[in-house]
């Protein structure tokens, strides 16, 4: 039997960079999401910033000093790239050009909402535009670890902290599998290696759909 | 003659009063008016609203962090009031949670539409973002076309501060790259725009007017940036 082995960062961002398709007008969340330009495609990369087209991070020492990224991450402008403001970014999110949004999130609800700008105990919040990336793109994909640092689940039947946005999230990679977000809630299409339905379903508070065709992950990236 | 150059960074923020309203621009390490934040930390307007995507303070160089730390604001409107991660915590999450220092927080496309209205003469508009959230509570919502918005209203500001790469004597601005961000709009926005000048100040006419990213009618005093003065590098990994 297979010892369990739950995907690495790297992992989840190629699996979730395998469902972009050629020519997507793709925006990249901070954190795990950013790793998915290093799997993707002929896709064109948005950033909050007003730049489009970028291509990857620039060694040190070769990085121009007004060409970053969202994440502020120096990195280069491809053939065919373009510079708006940042009103004309957002005009971009909002009226519906991205097809997908990357995001990560604390927590993910069955119905599609999520909760990532703040915290539990903390006076204010960080947003940057994660609210008008998740209700303005096609598509709101989510990757996170499955579980919190406790252990406790994060793919809940109702988030518990703060909404971002509700009803968006499509699909959900997490350390564990690859969830679309469906009528009847998650249902687990693709599944780490050595896990079974099972296991997955006894560190998530929602209930699990399980696709009839479940898979196992291949371990890419 | 329209000239609109100033001789000194200090010179160009003298009038600042306490209580004003500014807007900064600049994301990630470029983009970000550090001469005239400069000026202003040693002008020492105190009371002041900034508006900026976040509170800098990440580094030991001037940056909007630099002004919170000498406590000249007493409110600031964001994108970001909390840090990543507490072992990340800026000078002003410490004054915030202190509740020495006020804030609004705003989602960041809601907050450049904000900017962007008040320097296009927009009473106010509807946005999808924020619908479901704390952020909209307690505001006016509209159902168009089956789909909720809830209403935002425009920042206005009495001043904005602005980096450019380069202008002439009317105030006809060019950005490079993702220096653009905030610029344009915020310039737009406020009544009285300063620009600090990365490159020698051109004759009017040397910019091809087809080229220029901010129209000189949005601009009202421009200053070079002087050889000691505060230049962009990339900061070590």
């Amino acid at each position: 039997m297979t010892e369990k082995t739950p995907l690495n960062r790297r992992q989840m961002a190629a699996r979730v960079a395998q469902e972009f398709r050629e020519g997507w007008l793709v925006n990249l969340g901070i954190g795990i999401p950013t790793l998915c330009s290093n799997f993707a495609k002929e896709v064109i990369f948005h950033s909050e910033n007003g730049v489009i087209g970028y291509g990857p991070q620039v060694a040190e020492g070769e990085e121009n000093i007004n060409m970053v990224n969202a994440g502020g991450q120096h990195v280069s402008l491809l053939p065919g790239g373009s510079i708006v403001h940042h009103a004309d970014a957002f005009a971009i999110i909002r009226a519906g050009y991205l097809d997908v949004s990357v995001l990560g999130s604390y927590e993910v609800a069955e119905n599609g909402d999520f909760a990532n700008w703040k915290t539990a105990g903390r006076k204010g919040g960080g947003i940057g535009g994660a609210m008008d990336l998740a209700v303005g793109a096609k598509q709101v994909f989510i990757i996170m670890e499955h579980t919190t640092r406790d252990g406790k689940p994060r793919l809940l039947k109702e988030v518990a902290l703060p909404a971002t946005a509700r009803g968006v999230v499509k699909l959900l990679m997490t350390n564990l599998g690859l969830f679309d977000v469906t009528p009847g809630g998650f249902a687990l299409r693709e599944i780490a290696p050595g896990y079974s339905p099972e296991d997955v379903q006894a560190v998530t508070e929602a209930e699990l759909l399980i696709s009839p065709d479940l898979i196992q992950i291949s371990g890419t990236g | 003659m329209i000239d609109k150059i100033f001789s000194s960074m200090d010179e160009a923020v003298a009038d600042i009063s306490d209580g004003s309203t500014i807007m900064f621009p600049g994301f990630g390490n470029t983009g970000i008016p550090r001469n005239l934040m400069a000026a202003l930390l040693t002008q020492g307007a105190k009371n002041l609203i900034g508006i900026s995507n976040g509170s800098g303070g990440r580094d030991d160089r001037i940056d909007i962090g630099v002004l919170v730390r000498a406590r000249q604001f007493k409110k600031l409107v964001m994108a970001f009031t909390a840090s990543p991660h507490p072992s990340r915590a800026t000078i002003f999450n410490e004054l915030y949670e202190a509740e020495e220092i006020e804030a609004e927080l705003v989602t960041q496309g809601t907050m450049a539409e904000r900017i962007r209205a008040a320097g296009a003469g927009i009473g106010a508009f509807y946005t999808p973002a924020s619908v479901g959230t704390e952020l909209a509570e307690g505001k006016e919502h509209r159902m168009i076309d089956g789909k909720e918005y809830v209403l935002e209203y425009p920042f206005h500001a009495d001043y904005a501060f602005i980096r450019a790469t380069r202008a002439d004597t009317w105030g006809n601005l060019q950005f490079t790259l993702a220096q653009r961000n905030f610029n344009p709009i915020m310039a737009m926005a406020a009544k009285t725009t300063i620009v600090e000048v990365e490159e020698d100040i051109l004759e009017a006419g040397a910019i091809d007017p087809d080229h220029v990213h901010t129209a000189g009618i949005f601009v009202d005093r421009i200053v070079k940036i002087p050889e000691d003065g505060i230049w962009d590098s990339v900061p070590q990994r």
